[in-house]
Formats: structure tokens, sequence, C-alpha cells
């Protein structure tokens, strides 16, 4: 194997033009530069944002031209079967993934290429997982004045695949830990494109590495071990006798084209997993709710027309268009600019951030008892349909344990395992209680503050335990919360109540609540009145 | 339209494929809930099975898949010259973000503007009539879509009152999910509907992957000589639902099964007596599809898990499976 750079790449591109239905496509995580720019004009494929309609993806009725030519006139869609390029992937809602990926099945839509800004949440994993290639152009510059040519002209061909390979393959992606068999499938296939692009006509053990490199590496979820006599034990028992020389020569291929970073991005899948219908129950306001006036406009996927006021806006005309075009055979003359769309008023989802203290002072007291009214919480979030997120904060900063989610077991489970001790980082849990209200506003949820604390903060938000730091700084938080004008909600863990979490409830302009005298069910019914969106 | 994947050719899942054979066997057990991880062969089956049914005789032209030409129903009018033809059993998608129009049908646009016809346009419940309405991710779907599911399911019908249209046809089908829990939680009156439920994860073992990924690679590669090769398993499968289904009714349930049955739903705790009627009505189709003439323990026993594992009063965060309990109660209560 060379050294430049950018053979991964360029071996990957290569191996997409030579199989680009079998192959799926590319995932590409990278931000604005010319390299991407070369990249992207190297695959030159028609680009298709994440905010596409069902009717410019799957064709529809050209309401416009329709009307002109009294005739129905149809528009074609973009699944026809031509390789797509998803832009700014990881703001693709679960919808047009799930539909996205229902046409990769059905062979409408034989190569996607996602463009990933490499921002913290990528591409949903229902489309990630149906391309081979996972690539990311970190670290990867363009020598100034260099003109990259990435394109590449190989003639598809047959391979013989050694029968050995397939099992090579999998046993090498079960070391990784990589569930899907749709990876091991995309490994062999590349291991295919490998040996064509190299003018073999047999797969060889080079062509295996540089699939394991380029197909399994990328989603390894487990480093492989080092040693040979070691395997994980869940495979141990399972693996028909020791690992022979080809899956080990693999694991070490992959190995070394690991992610650096693999620890992070574990977590990060993880985290990922754990979202789920926060953004599936973003709400579009125009299929349900109450009624509003309608609005002028052109009908596409997802508005619906509002026949009688489309009629009304059309009868004061009817005369004066008969006049105009007395061959028109049409009982009612309708014009683009009579159609109404009908609007509707919806709710929208509530989110209750939890912000436990874990420190010291309320581990000793009650953190068992503020995790058990959170799990009540929880249970109730889960009749209301509600999301929640849960922050914890203890030592040096709070932590975000679950991003805003519907998924209440996971929830349960962090919670479950949130140990107490340190000191109390009220500042920072403020501060990241706010971020977190302040993105879900942003996508359209009403959020709502808990915030179980004794309202004692002597951490300040530079991790120091300087405790007059720490007080100005959580009110001054208190204050920006406030200001936001979420409800808030302050339970008070410390076993008597304290003057400290009172005011801190005064500041965030919320309700206070002593622990002490709440029990299960009232904690229950006082969230519901307080943060009554 | 690529061929579908075998049904006979999937590796393992036998909950799964078992469960979904048995609605075939018997459509009133309900729907299926598939609920695993990513890649473990949860749409091909659904697909593959529905390759595998025997096609069903339908009025050419009726929007809901009639069998009978005197309630056949047209775009708008009874269709002339009504004839029977045959056609594959339906399996209607219903993608997530579906409108409410696609999923009941609305009033054909196209048709009121440019012809000023009145006319409708059928939805996916119509289509998905006497077959299969298949919903991957289940759990996300938006809730304004589920309660209109709900409606149909529970009454065998789908009624359009909207602009100006008036219109009510049957939609019986069998609702078919799928979807990954850890993505989110699944409504709980929607999670009742479903007759039976399975978990199906990646095959632990080696061997078995390299099955899974070489029999798709050999359907991927060759897809007429694979589905060639596996033709005579589908076809005797498909004999032996069809059996099945015959035998279905003289397949006796005596009185000891019942009182089996109500005995581990009381025992679970479960709601309702919708458990009972789908632990017994499985059983049967079970009994059916192995030939037996009576419903026995055993059968209630192989059933017990996917009938009542989505059923049981739970704790909604309790996260230990609730097919272990199940498991336990059918030890306690069957011995």
């Amino acid at each position: 194997m060379t050294t430049d750079p950018f053979t991964p790449l360029r071996t990957a591109l290569a191996l997409l033009s030579i199989d680009p239905a079998g192959l799926g496509g590319l995932w590409l995580r990278a931000r604005h530069s010319p390299l991407r720019s070369a990249v992207i004009d190297a695959l030159a494929l028609r680009r298709m944002p994440p905010t596409v309609d069902d009717e410019q993806l799957f064709g529809g009725l050209d309401v416009a031209a329709t009307l002109a030519g009294s005739k129905p006139v149809r528009r074609q869609g973009l699944l026809d079967g031509t390789p797509l390029m998803l832009t700014m992937a990881e703001r693709t809602p679960p919808a047009l993934a799930g539909r996205l990926a229902a046409a990769m099945d059905a062979g409408t839509l034989p190569t996607l290429v996602l463009l990933d800004e490499g921002e913290e949440d990528g591409a949903p994993a229902a489309l990630t997982d149906r391309v081979a290639f996972h690539l990311s152009l970190d670290g990867l510059r363009l020598p100034p004045g260099v003109e990259p040519d990435f394109s590449s002209s190989v003639t598809p061909g047959e391979v013989e695949t050694p029968p050995a390979a397939l099992e090579a393959l999998t046993i090498t992606a079960a070391r990784l830990g990589i569930d899907s068999p749709r990876a091991v499938l995309f490994a062999l296939r590349a291991a295919r494109a490998h040996a064509i692009h190299a003018g073999r006509a047999t797969v060889t053990d080079d062509d295996m590495a540089a699939a394991a490199a380029l197909v399994l590496a990328p989603r390894a979820m487990i480093v492989p071990d080092e040693q040979v006599d070691a395997p994980p034990p869940e495979q141990a028992e399972n693996r028909p006798g020791e690992a022979t020389a080809p899956e080990e020569m693999l694991v070490e291929a992959a190995r070394a084209a690991l992610p650096p970073d693999l620890a992070e991005r574990m977590a990060l899948a993880r985290r990922r997993a754990a979202k789920g219908s926060g953004a599936g129950a973003r709400r579009h306001g125009n299929r349900r709710g109450r009624p509003l006036a309608p609005r002028p406009g052109t009908p596409r996927s997802g508005d619906r027309l509002d026949l009688i006021a489309t009629l009304r806006a059309a009868a004061p005309w009817q005369r004066l268009r008969r006049t105009a075009s007395p061959d028109d055979t049409r009982p009612v003359l309708i014009a683009r600019e009579d159609l109404r769309l009908k609007r509707f008023e919806d709710r929208s989802d509530r989110l209750l951030v939890f912000a436990v203290d874990a420190s010291g002072s309320t581990a000793l007291a009650r953190l068992a008892e503020a995790k058990g009214a959170v799990e009540l919480l929880l249970a109730a979030a889960y009749a209301k349909r509600d999301h929640v997120a849960l922050i914890a904060f203890r030592g040096k900063e709070a932590e975000m344990l679950l991003p805003p989610t519907r998924a209440l077991v996971q929830a349960k489970r962090r919670l479950a395992v949130l140990p107490g001790g340190g000191g109390t980082p009220l500042a920072s849990a403020l501060a990241l209680a706010h971020e977190t209200l302040d993105a879900a506003e942003r996508r359209g949820l009403s959020p709502g503050l808990v915030l179980m604390t004794d309202g004692k903060g002597n951490v300040a938000l530079d991790g120091g335990t300087d405790r007059a730091a720490a007080t100005a700084e959580t009110e001054r938080l208190a204050r920006t919360v406030a200001a936001t004008g979420h409800p808030a909600l302050v339970v008070d863990t410390a076993s008597r109540p304290q003057p400290g979490a009172r005011q801190l409830a005064q500041l965030l302009e919320g309700e206070y609540l002593p622990l002490p005298r709440a029990d299960a069910t009232r904690l229950a019914s006082t969230i519901t009145t307080a943060l009554a969106p | 339209m690529t061929q579908p994947f075998p049904f006979s050719a999937i590796v393992g899942q036998d909950e799964m494929k078992r469960a979904l054979i048995l609605t075939a066997i018997d459509p009133r057990i309900g729907g299926v809930l598939v609920f695993g991880d990513r890649g473990t062969g949860k749409s091909t089956a659904v697909r593959a099975l529905a390759a595998l049914l025997p096609p069903i005789e339908a009025v050419e032209n009726c929007v809901y898949n009639s069998s009978d030409v005197k309630t056949a129903r047209g775009l708008w009018d009874a269709p002339k010259d009504a004839k029977l033809v045959s056609r594959p059993t339906p399996v209607i998608d219903l993608p997530l973000g579906a409108t409410e129009d696609r999923v009941v049908g609305a009033l054909d646009i196209e048709r009121a503007l440019t012809k000023g016809e009145k006319a409708f346009e059928p939805g996916l419940l119509a289509r998905a009539h006497r077959g299969y309405l298949y919903i991957d991710e289940v759990n996300l779907l938006e809730d304004h879509l589920v309660d209109l599911l709900l409606d149909a399911a529970a009454s065998g019908e789908n009624v359009v009152e909207r602009e100006g249209l008036s219109i009510r046809h049957p939609a019986r089908f069998v609702l078919v999910g799928s979807g990954n829990p850890e993505e989110g939680e699944l409504r709980p009156q929607l999670l009742d509907r479903f007759g039976l439920s399975v978990d199906v994860s990646s095959p632990a073992d080696v061997a078995t992957r390299v099955e899974v990924v070489k029999r798709r690679d050999a359907y991927e590669n060759d897809t007429a000589a694979f589905l060639k090769r596996w033709r005579a398993a589908d076809t005797k499968l498909r004999k032996a639902i069809l059996a099945a289904r015959d035998r279905l009714a003289e397949v006796a349930t005596p009185d000891e099964t019942l009182e089996d049955c109500a005995a581990l739903c009381l025992a679970l705790g479960s709601d309702g007596v919708r458990g009972e009627l789908v632990l017994v009505r499985a059983a049967r189709a079970l009994a059916a599809h192995e030939g037996a003439e009576t419903v026995t323990r055993a059968h209630v026993r192989t059933v017990a898990p996917s009938a009542l594992r989505h059923r049981l009063r739970r704790d909604p965060l309790d996260e230990a499976g609730s097919g272990a309990r199940v498991a336990r109660a059918v030890e306690e209560v069957l011995g």
C-alpha cells in the first residue's frame, strides 16, 4: 500500500464507478473544501436536497400545466433509476430516509451519494447502512495548485470469488462488531470490483484487504483484539475452530484503517440511535388540528386543496373567462390563482428536559428518591406521548445523558446507572438546559424544564470550585433561561427545603416544589399543571 | 420490478417466518409486529411472503379487490363488464410520511380539475384489502395516521367523508409492522392491534451469517437461477398454507385448550380477551399447518410467546424481555 492519503478516496470512487448499483453508493462526510468540490465534480450526479417532496421524488401532476392545457400533464420524478446525490444528508427527515431506503431496495434508486457536512448528527442509519463506503475527508487537504482527477474509467467484467472469501469477510465483520449482513455483502462486492480494477480475474487477498479497510473498518463498533487466541467472548463459542490466516489478515487491514476517533463515534452512534422519533414528530401544520383560513397556493404533496374556497375564488370570474375563451367546454373555469390550500393549526409536541443533580450533597440525601421521581414522571410522559431529555450534573460539568427522544427505556437505563458524588455544577447544567430548550424550540417542540436540585451550586462554568463565581453564573444563566419564557419547575431535593432552590425557582420564573412533601402522584400532577404549554 | 427473495431461502428467523405463515393461514389472527435490528431480513420476509401466497380472484378494475361482481366498485361507478381476474395477493407499503389522502383515498383532483368530474381516488387502504399492509419503522408513524389505521383495522371498513365525497368500502388487511425499538415506543393501542409480535436479532454464529450472505449474494448475482432453485420449496410451502386453510375449520379446539389459554392470559394479567382469542386462533392455525386434528397444549406453548409478548400490562419502562415473562408463565401454567 502506498502512503498517499488520497488512496482510499480514489479507490472508493473507482470501485463505485465499476459497480455503482451493487455497492449502493457512498457516504461522504466533509465540510466545504476544494477537495470536496473536486470529489463532487468527479461523481457528477443529480443533486437533491433533504427538503425534496414526494411530488419531486415520485413525479406527479403538474397542476399549472394541467390547468393551462386542460389535459393531465405529468412530471417525471427523481426516482427513475438514475443515481442521485443527497446534499445535507444529516438533515434528512425520517420519512424521506424511509422512502429513499425503500427505493434503494426496489431498485428505482440504484446509487445514492450522501453528502454530510460532518456535523454532529450524521445521515440517517437507514441510508448509511445501504451504501458501501463511508468516507471522511477530515484531515485531507489538496496541495495548492493541484487539480486532482478522481474520474475513473474501468470496464466492468467478471471475476471469480474463492469460496473462502465470503467466510473470511463474515468472520472479520463479526470480530469488528458489525451486525448488519449488508456490510459483508458490500465488502464482497467491493473485493470483486477491486479485482476488476486491478485487472485480475480472481479475487485475491489484496482485494479482500482493500475491501475490509474500505467497507468494514468505518463500520467497526469494537476494536478487534490483538491476540489471535483471545477473540471476544461472545464470538468465541460460536467460531468454528481457530481463526485462520485470511481473516486475521483482513482484521489487520481493517484495524489499520480504523478511524482514530472510534470511541467517540461509537458514543455518537449510540446517541443517534436513541434520537428516534424526535424529528419524526415535527408538525407540518397543514393536515390536522384547528382549521385556519385557507391560503392561495399550488398544492404540492402534503398540502390539501380547499375545494370550496377554490370554487369561491373562481366564481366571480366565470362570466369574464367564459367570454374570453368561449370554446372552453369545462363547466367551471378554474385558473391557477384560484387554488386555495387548507391550513391547520396544530399544537406541537411537548419536550420535558429533566436536569438531575447527582452531586455529593444530593447523592447522600436523596438521589435515589429523585431518580424514583423522574421515573414516575417518565411514565407520565409516556402516557402523554411527550418527548424527554435527560441532563445529569455532578463533578466538573453537566452532561447530556439522553438527547430529546421518546425512547423512554433509554432514559430509564441511563438514569439507573447514574452515579452520585462530586461538586454541584449548577451553572453548567443551566447552560446545557438552555441550549437544549432553545434547540427544541427551533425544531418546533414546546419544551419545559424540570430541575431537580438542592440549589447549592458550587462549581463554576470553568470547572473551578469558586462558590461566589458559581453563584453569580447560576443567577445569570437562570435569568437567561427565564427570558426564553419556557415553563420551569424546580424540585427541591434537599432533606429540608432550602432557600437556594426556592430562589432559583424565582429566578427561573418557575414553580417550586419541595420533594419531602411531594409524594409520587402529587409530583406528577404538579408537573402537568406547572408545565402545561 | 425486481423479483422478491424466496421465502424458503430466508435463513433462520423461524419465529418470524412462523408468525407470517400463521397469519396467511388465518388472517383473523391479526397483524404481525416485527421488532429488531437493521438488516435482519424484516422487509425481505414480508415481501417474500407476498410472492409466496396464492393469487386472489378479484373483479377487474375494482379499486378494492372485491371478489364479488355485485359489490365491486370502479373509480366512481360499478365497473362495466366486470369479470374476475387473478391478481397477486396485494402487499401495500405504507410510507412513514404518507398523507391522509394517500391512506384513505380522496377526491381525484386531476379529474375534478380537467374534466369537471367527481371521482374517487382510492387510497392505500383500498388497495390493501384482502392482502397485507406493510409499515416499516411503524414506531415512527405519525399519530394521526395511527388513528386512521386503528379505525380501519377495528371496523374492517374504510369510511371517507370529505370534500363532498361519501364513500365506504371494506378494508380488511393484515397489518405487518416492523421497527427498531431503540428508536421509539409504539403506542399501546396500536401494539394491541397486532395479533402476533416477534423479536428478531442478527444471527450470532458465524456459520449462519455466512449462509445469509451467501444466499443473498447468489440471489443478487443470478436472480433467475436462485429463484429456480428455491421454487420447489416455495411451492411446497404455498400448498401447505392452502391445505392448512382448508383444514382450519375442521381442527377441533377442545375445552381444555380454551382453559389453558384463559389461564395463561390470567396469569400474565393481559388486558381484555384479545389475547385469548389470538392465542386460540394462532394455535389452531399452527395445528392446521402441522396437519393435526386437534389443538394441543404443545401448539399453545409454541405460539404463546408471539401471541402474548406485547400484551402484558407492563410498566412502560420495563426493559426486561417480556418474552421471558411469557415463557415463565407458560412453564408455570402449562407445566
